[in-house]
């Protein structure tokens, strides 16, 4: 338990009393006592779902507390909404940006604040204001270039500069690293504590362990709405957090035979690939995967990484180069001929891609194979063997719902990515392709989902992994390729390389192939 | 056991879900009745005088009836329709386009053929190549608009609007001209009596119900069957879901986009070369104004299910059919019977109103047509 | 906008004005033709113009509005009925009439568009098939009061269709006036100089639709409420975390447009021809849209886009005119069904995106949950 103890210049300048905040099925915050003490970095530690976003969107103002009252510098606030918020030096950097792509930064910044000359917006004194903040806290941005096409830390610099541009004295951060390389989350590190010397307090909303324990003052452990406990890093260790944050033991290294490589399964030679804006995100990469092994692509999300596997899987055409599966040319055909060659694909976009939110899980189940006996003869569905496989699938891959009638939609995170697995792991495959498969995931579904990927490796299936969980990659690659601005920099066996070194090449620092 | 107690929760489920699929379009119907009888009170009429009319008139006697149902014979096809597009995520304001161009049509072959041929033809020929050829050009009708969807993303809304105005441009200019009855009493502009062999027999003596009307609803029980259970069907229903995952699926969205449309074209050709073979023998420039747009309210009425489709059709043509009796009674104009359509349009679109008003709860996900212009 | 898309409205402006001159030239000398059909251009453009700003407000928060057609046809009615109320039963002058109907055109307008954010914003409807309610309603509703109004049992009016009070009047600028003593005695000068001056004189409602083109063009691009109302439409969420009041801004856009398009109306029936028709707006509500698009959502490519529109619309007016000196091999120019299919060919044509892709913001036609 932490010490109460405040000397003055540990004043409390935030105070979270007794919230509560139930949404429909769920409470969000189950009575919830936080505080921030001036000038400290306090993170927010939890896994997926555990409420620690709604806490602080209750803070910032985006919703209502059902219960209990929130105190700034003392005084009982009434906060209904960001402007209150605002008002009372509070700032928040949101996990998914709230920055408008087709505005410049200045833009963004003076969104919701804006100074009006005679009338029409004063874009200079903005733009002076925003050099000023550049300079006084080292955060370097172009108030007039359009934000869209900004990279992503500079991007969250902007999100950044909008909180101190309102002289915000409490600033928020949800998740900050999420989009960064080691690398530029050392920066931002350094950019808090910077800021934590001017006398801002800083909330740091985070499910990374070793972050937490590198940077904070204080830790707050939250789980299923409730806080656990609150404890400084000199404390307590990655063990007892892991603990704190499941409830359980948490096993966190996973277990992996050594690997028997066979012939080469996936071949991809010089391959291009253009996004929807026309921009070339793959440049001229070329790797395989062998079956039996995983290589993990590792990489910050923005580098090509989404744009390769839509090439990989049919759903975007390369502009140039060769993919071939097993000796047969797939480049460019469209996805149920390369699902037939033997392509297992879990998507990024669960919700978008891999599901039909409105469909039965019976039918998401056969989503890929309805079409050919035996779940449909001569064009006219079989409804018996969809409800039998389906029935199968859900006991094998223990996917929780009361039946198999129910929307895909309605079942949590988790067992709407169970359902996916399920349906592609249980195809007769050669090559699995799995694009960021634990993204929102909780604690025991990530563990299910990396075992179930460890097993396709040892049946010899090959696996290429694409993830921007460095962890997650370490873990479950038998070699790594990092990619990075649209090329791969870098290849190496994982027992050859560090974090470290992972983080440079993913930042692009040195780029040469082992 | 553990069956039994499947078997019994199904039927529940099953009756659980008609009754909450009925609820709310009746609740609308009713709603827009109450208000609509408040409208005929204040412009003096006699709210009860007025409904008592529109029932006599839709299904007092068997003319009654046999009049309803020839006006929703036209209305089930167009309905259908415009709810397969639905369910395949495209919105067909074009029906009405759709439907001018099948009647055209089909109205040519009706009676030009025999000239072209050189002989006449018998009517187990003659008659289903009439109605063929109607059906096929309407299917064009919607089928460039499907692909200029699936190639360009150029969004149907607009599209087939325009089609409808270059519809109307095409049969006024036929009609007007080299299609016009050409008999010396005539100036109105309409084609000539299409041939005997051409015409779809009535059912019964005396009575002008036609077998079209049987061929609407066999036809609602086959788009029932293609939807739910056929590959092609879960293609269509699964676009019109999600078109990313779909795409992910394996299926060819651009071709279906384009199936779809092409599907509802030729159910709205159907309409119109039905009404032209059934029970007009000809086309008349004006003839079949409005029904496209009715098909948009009788489409969601019935929740784009066709045997909602065929209730919510039977609907309109009882509403339209009993107003003329109505007017007979209280001097209304029929323009009125619009008026609580719309009404009950706005209700049944607006579900979330009579969620509101009777205090409902919302269950389930809302289906979201729109995905904006992009696409 | 892009020089591509310019270029190609300079194009068929040219090819739609080429054809014309090349027709009428031995009728009336070419300056005559030019300066009439642009005059006549600019006026009919402007309930298309009206209606993209309609549709470009509406949609730069993020509502997708089809329903402008049926806006304007209650707005072109109620706007009818209004100044012939005023005229008839309250006895006032014509000229005051007139100015009440437009007030109350653009009232109904508003109305109108009140009707769809309540249901696009506040129930969530699907907007498409929100605006689709909409223009049905709006037929139903005319065609009805249209009958029961002036034929009904117990009717003011007792089965007539009373006079309008007339329709608005011409503004004339002096530029003959001023070129007077420019041109002396020359008749050639001053004939020339008449028909520049009759492309200046247009109806009020006209010429307001050119002035709220620029002024739409700085409130959208300059101000703080274009700024939020942008915002809005692009990433709702966003604005919502700086404080902006999300539905506040959509319902005050959607309202806004409702009453350029009650404006729009208003030009049917008082400034076009006095009278009402049902169905009079005849799909200008659509077109409108497709001149929002092509122009992609801003203010001044609309209006250029609407100016296309109004000259194909110019197009058939002229072919009328010019009938008897078509020459025989272009005799489809005669029917006025074919040509009047120019508006929907083309609006289907840029609707391609050969000429151009464009690009709505970002939330647009997705209702916003917190």
């Amino acid at each position: 338990m932490s010490e109460n103890t405040t000397t003055p210049q540990e004043e409390i300048v935030l105070e979270a009393r007794g919230i509560t905040k139930q949404f429909p099925g769920v409470l969000a915050s189950d009575n919830v006592n936080f505080d921030l003490r001036k000038g400290e970095i306090h993170a927010l530690l939890g896994e997926n779902g555990a409420g620690k976003s709604t806490l602080m969107n209750l803070i910032y103002g985006l919703h209502l507390p059902d219960k209990g009252e929130i105190i700034v510098n003392g005084k009982v606030a009434t906060i209904h909404s960001p402007n209150d918020s605002i008002a009372l030096g509070i700032g928040m950097v949101h996990q998914h940006f709230m920055l408008i792509p087709v505005f410049t930064v200045a833009e963004n910044v003076m969104l919701g604040d804006e100074t009006v000359k005679n009338g029409s917006l004063d874009r200079n004194a903005v733009t002076a204001r925003i050099n000023e903040i550049s300079k006084q806290y080292g955060l370097d941005v172009d108030p007039n270039a359009l934000v869209g096409p900004l990279p992503v830390g500079i991007q969250q610099r902007v999100e950044i500069v909008k909180t101190l541009y309102r002289h915000a004295k409490i600033v928020i951060l949800d998740e900050p690293t999420a989009v960064l390389t080691p690398q530029e989350a050392e920066d931002l590190f350094r950019i808090m504590r910077d800021l934590t010397a001017r006398g801002v307090s800083i909330i740091f909303i985070t499910h990374k362990l070793k972050e937490v324990l590198a940077v904070a003052d204080r830790i707050t452990v939250m789980r299923a709405g409730r806080v656990i406990n609150t404890v400084k890093p000199s404390e307590t260790d990655s063990a007892q957090l892991a603990n704190m944050m499941v409830g359980r033991q948490v096993i966190l290294t996973v277990d992996k035979k050594d690997h028997q490589a066979a012939e080469e399964i996936l071949k991809v030679e010089g391959l291009t690939v253009r996004d929807q804006r026309d921009l070339e995100t793959v440049h001229n990469v070329s790797f395989s995967v062998r079956g039996g092994e995983v290589l993990g692509i590792a990489g910050v999300q923005g580098n090509g990484q989404t744009e390769l596997s839509e090439a990989l899987t049919g759903l975007r055409s390369p502009t140039g180069g060769k993919v071939t599966i097993d000796g047969n040319d797939l480049t460019g055909k469209p996805p149920r001929k390369i699902t037939e060659a033997g392509l297992a694909h879990i998507p990024e976009d669960r919700q978008r891609h891999g599901l039909v939110l409105s469909y039965s899980i019976i039918d998401n189940m056969a989503l890929c194979d309805y079409y050919h006996p035996p779940f449909s003869q001569r064009g006219v569905i079989q409804p018996k063997a969809l409800d039998e496989n389906a029935r199968k699938l859900i006991d094998a891959y223990d996917v929780r719902t009361p039946s198999p009638f129910v929307s895909a939609g309605k079942l949590s995170g988790g067992n709407q990515q169970k359902v996916i697995v399920a349906r592609e792991l249980s195809r007769p495959v050669k090559l699995v392709i799995a694009n960021q498969p634990t993204r929102g995931l909780d604690v025991g579904s990530i563990e299910y989902i990396h075992s179930e990927i460890i097993k396709m490796r040892d049946r010899g299936v090959a696996v290429l992994l694409i993830s921007a969980e460095l962890d997650e990659i370490m873990a479950l690659s038998d070699r790594i390729a990092v990619m990075y601005r649209g090329q791969i920099v870098a290849v190496v066996d994982v027992k050859d390389t560090t974090r470290e070194q992972l983080g440079l090449w993913m930042a692009g620092a040195h780029a040469e192939t082992a | 056991m553990q069956s039994e107690k499947q078997s019994i929760s199904l039927t529940k489920r099953i009756l659980q879900s008609i009754s909450e699929a009925i609820l709310i379009p009746f609740l609308a119907i009713l709603t827009a009745v109450i208000i609509g009888g408040i409208i005929i009170w204040f412009v003096g009429g006699d709210p009860i005088l007025a409904y008592k009319g529109l029932i006599q008139g839709s299904m007092g006697s068997k003319k009654a009836w046999s009049e309803t149902a020839i006006w929703a014979t036209p209305y089930i096809f167009a309905g259908l329709a415009v709810a397969l597009a639905f369910k395949g995520g495209l919105f067909n304001i074009g029906a009405e386009g759709q439907l001018a161009v099948g009647a055209v049509f089909s109205a040519l072959i009706g009676y030009a053929l025999p000239g072209w041929l050189g002989f006449d033809l018998p009517a187990i020929i003659h008659l289903p190549l009439t109605i063929l050829f109607g059906m096929l050009m309407g299917g064009v009708w919607a089928g460039i608009v499907g692909a200029l969807k699936a190639y360009t993303g150029g969004h149907e809304v607009i599209n087939t609007i325009m089609m409808n105005y270059i519809a109307l441009n095409t049969t006024s200019y036929l009609l007007n001209g080299i299609m016009k009855d050409k008999s010396p009493t005539n100036v109105i502009a309409r084609t000539p009596l299409i041939a005997e062999s051409a015409r779809i027999p009535a059912i019964f003596d005396g009575l002008r119900v036609h077998w079209g009307f049987i061929l609407a609803l066999l036809v609602a029980f086959l788009i029932w069957w293609l939807l739910n259970k056929t590959t092609l069907g879960f293609e269509i229903r699964t676009v019109g879901l999600n078109p990313d995952a779909a795409q992910y699926a394996g299926i060819n969205v651009k071709r279906t986009i384009i199936v779809t449309m092409l599907l509802s074209g030729m159910l709205a050709g159907l309409a119109g070369s039905i009404e032209v073979t059934g029970l007009n023998y000809r086309h008349e420039l004006g003839f079949s104004i409005g029904y496209g747009y009715d098909a948009i309210a009788i489409a969601l009425l019935g929740r784009s299910h066709p045997l909602g489709v065929v209730l919510a059709a039977f609907l309109f043509a009882a509403m339209r059919n009993g107003a003329t009796r109505m007017q007979f009674l209280t001097q209304l104009p029929v323009d009125l019977i619009s008026m609580i359509q719309a009404l009950i349009l706005l209700f049944v679109a607006a579900d979330a109103i009579i969620r509101y008003i009777y205090r409902i709860k919302s269950k389930g996900e809302r289906v979201v047509l729109t995905r904006g212009w992009g696409g | 906008m892009d020089w591509k898309r310019f270029s190609f409205i300079g194009l068929i402006i040219v090819v739609l004005f080429g054809v014309v001159v090349m027709v009428g030239q031995v009728k009336q000398p070419p300056l005559l033709i030019i300066t009439s059909m642009l005059a006549t251009t600019i006026a009919v453009a402007t309930p298309l113009t009206l209606g993209a700003l309609s549709g470009v407000f509406c949609e730069r928060a993020g509502v997708v509005n089809i329903g402008i057609e049926g806006m304007m046809l209650t707005a072109a009615f109620f706007g009818w009925l209004g100044g012939i109320y005023m005229f008839h039963l309250f006895g006032l002058p014509a000229g005051v009439s007139i100015a009440f109907g437009v007030f109350f055109a653009i009232l109904t307008g508003g109305l109108m568009a009140l009707l769809h954010a309540v249901l696009s914003i506040t129930f969530k409807v699907d907007q498409i098939i929100g605006g689709t309610v909409i223009n049905i309603l709006a037929v139903g509703l005319t065609g009805f009061l249209n009958r029961q109004l002036f034929f009904g049992k117990g009717s003011v009016f007792g089965g007539t269709v009373p006079g309008s009070p007339g329709v608005l009047p011409t503004i004339h600028v002096p530029i003959t006036e001023l070129f007077n003593s420019v041109c002396g005695a020359s008749a050639n000068c001053l004939q020339n100089v008449q028909a520049i001056n009759r492309v200046f004189d247009q109806k009020p409602i006209a010429i307001s639709a050119i002035l709220l083109v620029f002024i739409s063009h700085y409130v959208l691009f300059n101000t703080r409420w274009g700024l939020r109302t942008r915002a809005v439409g692009e990433h709702p969420k966003a604005a919502d975390t700086v404080g902006i009041n999300v539905v506040k801004m959509r319902y005050a856009n959607v309202i806004i447009g409702g009453m350029f398009a009650g404006l729009a109306g208003a030009y049917f029936t008082i400034e076009s021809v006095p009278s009402f028709e049902p169905l009079l707006t005849n799909g200008r509500g659509f077109i409108s849209l497709a001149a929002m698009i092509f122009g992609n959502w801003t203010p001044i490519g609309a209006w250029a886009a609407a100016l296309v529109f109004g000259a194909s619309q110019a197009l058939l007016i002229n072919m009328q005119i010019f009938r008897d000196v078509i020459p025989p091999q272009w005799s489809f120019l005669q029917e006025s069904y074919i040509v009047g299919l120019t508006p929907y060919i083309l609006t289907m044509f840029i609707l391609t995106g050969i000429i151009g892709k464009t690009t709505p913001p970002a939330a647009d036609g997705v209702p916003y949950e917190k």
